[in-house]
């Protein structure tokens, strides 16, 4: 491997020097940057700034993407604004970008735009429009022509000129970070063109797996599947919000009858830069809504086999991609810089008129310094952090992993990890951050603690000896009333973020003072003493969500809870696999067609039980209270959607299933490693105990667990229910049961946990059955009379 | 100037974005702008040199911070510095030479820029250099004109011209850029050369059947290699790949191309082989003005264990690459950290650096220094296209190649950026 690795970094090296720049120059190349992500998941900062800005390693990202775009041979950047479009095109104008020799920048500002889709259509018509001047124009020479042919030759022009995009072009949002040479990606690109006029679109996509436990990727994205051609590269399949619940995808049949190879992979990125054909502009306007890009473009491409338009992928492998979706990616992606990924986009190259910052060595590890920053003597200054243009640290302050922008004062004693920290900030006497973004202009008062997750957006104050708690989003701007998790809401919630802002903005700027101190008095009690700004409140459902993107690690307990159930997930696997090839060596085909109808719901159902054993057990063994099982059941009907009768009848199963094995210690053992899969074996591999054994096990455990079972059982119906599944235990499962079905029946008599009513009924249901149904019927015949007379005798 | 500012911003981005590689062709092509500068450059009837120096200066400045690892790019702007005020020298002197002895030396035509060749005149120049710099010891040693050893003489026919029209001012500031501009492009023409010049003296340094190491790949190597075997040496080599480029794969199959006996070697089996080793022969990134280099990293291992073994470590480097500097921390402050993606596939490791979880903080440091430094005690001999050198000459050669001046006022300049 390492040899094949050597020569891959020597063929690489041998490319790069055969690699002539001027073969992309032949023509120019054109790229659309998105500066607007159209998502709502930098709130609150971005009420305030557009995500391009915001600062990544103390250099605004939009830098990142045009110095990237302009080294990887591109000539021309339309950059798309919407939201704060005026900060964006102010900014660009300042900047060096619009100076640069064989890069040009062109803006294009629209604001009634509420998703890629839009953008990329509006783009689509500027091009027809400016055609048709064109064509007019060219058009008054030969105007004897009637006006139908007029009409006809500006289509044909249209096709003839295309537009302003002239060929293929790459499609980025400015929210990305790469380092990769495009030469490679765009020639496979045109020749697969060349070959299919179909091939509209080559993605990259680069190696990286997801957490195992956290079912997402390192930047805090779903986990992506995605079933790519092996040989032509192609992209069949592309899923990145699976349900992992159930832990299953579904692939059509088609694919598999279509492709002769197919690799599914779940450990690539997507690193959300497109090389496109021009068709693709024209797609997206003939469907009018596709909004998302990957969402709804490239399923609905792959969906669509009418067009047969295909997608093809382009794996980067030492070359560094990344685009920065959430807060947790942008924390990644920062570190991933700093660790220099990305060279030669590192804070120490200067690549767009960032400042001049040195590297020093601080252990084993390397620090970037400016060299104009006030350091007290006694402060620490850890490893990988990057300290910004004429920032003072006080004495005793220790800075570790974090990023701190330009001019800020921080105070003595103060603790900083994992954090970012951006221009202008003042963070007085020990105060504590760890894991925190902390926007311009923040005033931290001595004391102040802010919790893993916290974001501060501009301006907020915080009082003296505040503790701001976790994950929680801090703003002078109070959060707007709509919120709705709806994915198309969120569009336009967007865009009515902007245009609440641009009015916020009008009026911050005329009464700045008057805003502080009205906000100061009305959430005085919310900030602490002399603090500013709005707590905004998690919205309902994303409070689960909140660690998954934030820029503090994952807390560990939401790691052992996850793993935990992964591990039952996994037990589920193998037992699926179990009863697969069991089912697939010994039952004929009519099982398997009968399975495949009711596949869904049943298996549900067979997940639920499982998970409610695993629960059970685990109670048990760890000595869980009743309280808290039942908690824990409930949660998962809910998740599940079971009704209180499917929980009675599974609660039940797994205490009758304990019963069996409490008397073997050593069955117990295997259990524990081996839950489920080898419940099975265990029972069967012991059958011949003492009836009186078991049935004393039993009742123990129905005593001890009565009120768990009790819980479930609000009717009559959820009893009957109990009966059936213990019959159904009876006959299939446990068989050492059915001998003792009629004394089992009266303990839980005589424990109150079923009602005579409910015994009677069943007993009632059972008459018209068939013979072999009746078997338990008659089993407890004596004890239903018992109950008959004995009610009887009441009334 | 505004073609000369677009053309100075373009050198600035390529440098900024690490898009040219090698020193040589830094080197040739800061000299070329910085002749472009300077031709741009319109020039004041007093103090003429002062100006090209301040314009020289200030583009210098911009292009040392633009990439301050690329050790190449200030010692082309301190050797225009050096040419200029050389030049400017020259004329004076030359001017006061040919006012004494007008009537004497018009008919002298050669080859001297300095005016040595005339007795006076040399004594002139003699006293006003020492005033400049301590005179250069190959000088007073061989005494031989500095021209003959130092590149940047201009051509022969401009000085006597030069000398019959020195009185006149107008037409001297026309010479001093001409002047100026012909220099630069002697050292355009040397900075081309060096290998050559360097390769010339291969068959004095490679003898019949001896095994050369050398560690990764260099031009200046390479071309030193092929000279010795045209010149019917055999010789074998052994290529360490310079790991964590492998630029040695290529420089192996260049070799076996131009029919030498090559053997490829991992870095880490040097020491292991160094004993079968006659002489190890490496490029250089920079020569530092203690002698000490900098040079792909790895080859400090290389010289230890060429030390060990008493092998002599021989750097080849072109007169671009003697920087003026003392290297203070090397290791970190001229060095270049590149991404670690040349040492490890990002997506294998991935999983190692998910910082989501524990601390935050990454466990996984990759750490790509591109260069290392070899103290001037490791380093037997440096061959440049003036001949073989100590170590501990280099800052006579130095002192030949610069000016104190410029050292000084560049270093604060950039410390000061």
């Amino acid at each position: 491997m390492g040899a094949q690795k050597k020569r891959a970094a020597a063929a690489a090296a041998a490319a790069r020097v055969s690699e002539d720049p001027d073969d992309l120059a032949r023509q120019p190349l054109q790229a659309i940057l998105l500066a607007d992500s159209f998502t709502t998941k930098f709130r609150p900062i971005t009420l305030e700034r557009p995500k391009v800005l915001l600062p990544l390693v103390n250099v605004p990202m939009i830098n990142y993407t045009l110095a990237w775009l302009e080294a990887a041979g591109v000539a021309e950047v339309f950059v798309f604004c919407c939201a704060h479009s005026k900060q964006v095109i102010d900014y660009l104008e300042n900047s060096e970008w619009f100076s640069q020799p064989n890069f040009t920048v062109k803006t294009i500002e629209s604001h009634n735009i509420i998703s890629a889709g839009d953008a990329l259509r509006l783009i689509y018509e500027q091009n027809v429009a400016l055609v048709d001047i064109a064509c007019l124009l060219k058009l008054v020479s030969l105007s004897r022509l009637k006006l139908a042919t007029c009409y006809t030759l500006t289509i044909c022009f249209l096709v003839v000129l295309s537009f302003k995009i002239h060929g293929d072009f790459v499609l980025i949002s400015g929210d990305t970070v790469s380092n990769m040479s495009l030469t490679q990606a765009l020639q496979e690109h045109k020749e697969r063109k060349k070959k299919d006029n179909n091939a509209v679109m080559t993605m990259i996509i680069k190696k990286s797996k997801p957490s195992p436990i956290t079912r997402q990727s390192r930047l805090g994205t779903d986990e992506l599947f995605m079933a790519i051609d092996p040989n032509t590269k192609q992209l069949l399949y592309y899923e990145d919000k699976a349900d992992h619940s159930k832990g299953t995808i579904c692939l059509d049949k088609m694919l598999l009858a279509e492709n002769p190879s197919i690799s599914l992979h779940n450990d690539k990125q997507d690193c959300y830069i497109d090389i496109c054909s021009p068709e693709v502009l024209s797609l997206f306007t003939d469907n009018f809504d596709y909004q998302h890009l990957r969402r709804h473009f490239v399923k609905g491409l792959l969906l669509d086999d009418i067009m047969g338009y295909k997608i093809f992928t382009h794996e980067i492998h030492s070359s560094y991609a990344a685009r920065i979706d959430n807060y947790r990616s942008y924390d990644i992606v920062s570190k991933d810089i700093i660790q220099r990924w990305t060279y030669p986009y590192v804070p120490d190259v200067k690549f767009c008129g960032n400042r001049a910052t040195k590297l020093e060595r601080r252990g084993i590890c390397f620090t970037a310094f400016n060299s104009e920053i006030e350091q007290s003597r006694s402060a620490q200054v850890g490893s990988f952090t990057v300290i910004g243009y004429g920032t003072k640290i006080g004495s005793n302050s220790k800075i570790s992993d974090s990023v701190i922008g330009e001019g800020c004062t921080i105070g003595s004693n103060v603790l900083i990890e994992g954090s970012y920290i951006w221009d202008n900030v003042i963070i007085e006497d020990g105060c504590e951050l760890r894991h925190v973004i902390v926007c311009d202009g923040v005033i931290m008062k001595a004391g102040a603690v802010l919790k893993p997750g916290v974001v501060l957006s501009f301006k907020v104050v915080i009082g003296e000896r505040f503790v701001v708690p976790a994950y929680s989003k801090v703003s002078l701007l109070q959060q707007p009333t709509v919120h709705d998790s709806d994915e198309e809401l969120e569009y336009a919630d967007n865009s009515s973020g902007t245009v609440e802002f641009s009015s916020i903005q009008g009026t911050a700027d005329q009464s700045n003072g008057e805003m502080t101190s009205e906000s100061s008095e009305a959430h005085k009690p919310k900030l602490g003493t002399g603090g500013v700004g709005y707590i905004w409140s998690i919205c309902e459902g994303g409070q689960e969500e909140e660690w998954r993107h934030s820029v503090a690690p994952i807390p560990e307990d939401k790691l052992t809870e996850l793993s935990e159930a992964m591990d039952d997930d996994q037990e589920l696997v193998t037992q699926d696999r179990t009863a697969l090839s069991t089912s697939g060596e010994l039952i004929s085909d009519s099982n398997a067609s009968e399975g495949d109808d009711n596949e869904d719901s049943k298996d549900d159902s067979v997940y639920f039980e499982k998970e409610v054993e695993a629960t059970f057990l685990r109670a048990v063994e760890e000595n869980v209270k009743v309280d808290h099982v039942i908690l824990e059941v409930n949660s998962l009907r809910l998740s599940y959607n079971m009704t209180s009768a499917d929980c009675a009848g599974a609660v039940f199963y797994s205490m009758m299933k304990l019963a069996i094995k409490t008397p073997h210690s050593s069955a117990i053992g295997l259990l524990t490693l081996y839950p489920s899969p080898f419940s099975m074996v265990a029972s069967n591999a012991y059958p011949i105990y003492l009836s009186g054994e078991l049935q004393q096990n039993t009742a123990n455990i129905i005593t001890t667990w009565q009120k768990l079972l009790k819980s479930y059982l609000l009717e009559i119906d959820e009893e009957i229910e109990i009966i059936l599944k213990f019959e159904e235990m009876c006959l299939e499962s446990a068989k050492e049961f059915s001998p003792l079905f009629a004394r089992i029946l009266h303990i839980l008599y005589d424990k109150d946990i079923l009602q005579e009513d409910a015994i009677l009924r069943w007993a009632d249901e059972k008459e018209g059955a068939d013979e072999s149904d009746k078997v338990f019927v008659r089993q407890s015949e004596k004890f239903i009379q018992w109950l008959r007379e004995a009610s009887e005798e009441e009334d | 100037m505004p073609d000369t500012q677009v053309l100075v911003n373009d050198f600035l981005n390529k440098l900024k974005k690490r898009k040219i590689e090698g020193s040589q062709a830094t080197a040739r092509q800061t000299a070329e702008l910085l002749r472009s500068v300077i031709s741009q450059q319109r020039v004041p009837y007093t103090n003429q040199a002062g100006a090209l120096i301040d314009a020289v200066k200030a583009v210098g400045e911009q292009l040392i911070a633009a990439n301050p690892v690329e050790l190449a790019v200030g010692n082309i702007v301190r050797r225009v510095l050096h040419i200029i005020r050389e030049e400017d020298l020259s004329l004076t002197t030359a001017a006061i030479g040919g006012l004494n002895l007008s009537a004497v030396s018009d008919d002298e035509n050669d080859d001297d820029r300095d005016g040595d060749s005339t007795l006076s005149a040399a004594a002139v120049a003699a006293a006003a250099r020492s005033t400049l710099r301590p005179p250069s010891l190959q000088t007073l040693l061989e005494d031989t004109p500095v021209s003959a050893a130092v590149p940047q003489t201009s051509s022969s026919g401009g000085d006597s011209e030069g000398k019959s029209k020195s009185a006149d001012k107008s037409s001297r500031s026309r010479k001093l850029k001409h002047d100026v501009i012909e220099a630069v492009n002697e050292l355009i023409q040397d900075i081309v050369t060096c290998h050559e010049q360097i390769a010339e003296q291969a068959v004095e340094h490679i003898h019949q059947n001896e095994v050369i190491l050398t560690l990764g790949s260099s031009r200046t190597v390479l071309e030193f290699l092929f000279a010795a075997k045209e010149k019917k040496r055999s010789f074998r080599v052994f290529v360490a790949e310079g790991a964590p480029r492998y630029q040695g794969h290529l420089l192996a199959k260049e070799l076996v191309a131009r029919g030498l006996q090559t053997t490829l070697i991992t870095d880490s089996a040097v020491f292991a082989m160094i004993s079968r080793v006659n002489m190890v022969i490496v490029g250089a990134h920079a020569v530092m003005a203690n002698g000490g280099v900098i040079a792909p990293v790895g080859m400090n291992l290389v010289a230890l264990a060429a030390q060990k073994h008493a092998v002599p470590f021989v750097v080849l480097a072109g007169s671009h690459k003697l920087c003026p500097l003392y290297p203070h921390n090397p290791e970190v402050l001229l060095n270049e950290l590149r991404s670690p993606s040349e040492l490890l596939d990002f997506g294998e490791f991935s999983d190692c650096m998910d910082f989501g979880s524990g601390s935050g903080s990454p466990l996984l440091h990759v750490v790509n220094p591109a260069f290392d430094y070899v103290p001037p005690k490791l380093v037997s001999l440096f061959i440049t296209d003036t001949g073989g050198h100590n170590p501990s000459y280099m800052y006579r050669l130095i002192a030949d190649y610069y000016s104190a001046d410029d050292l000084v006022v560049q270093r604060r300049a950039t410390a000061g950026n």
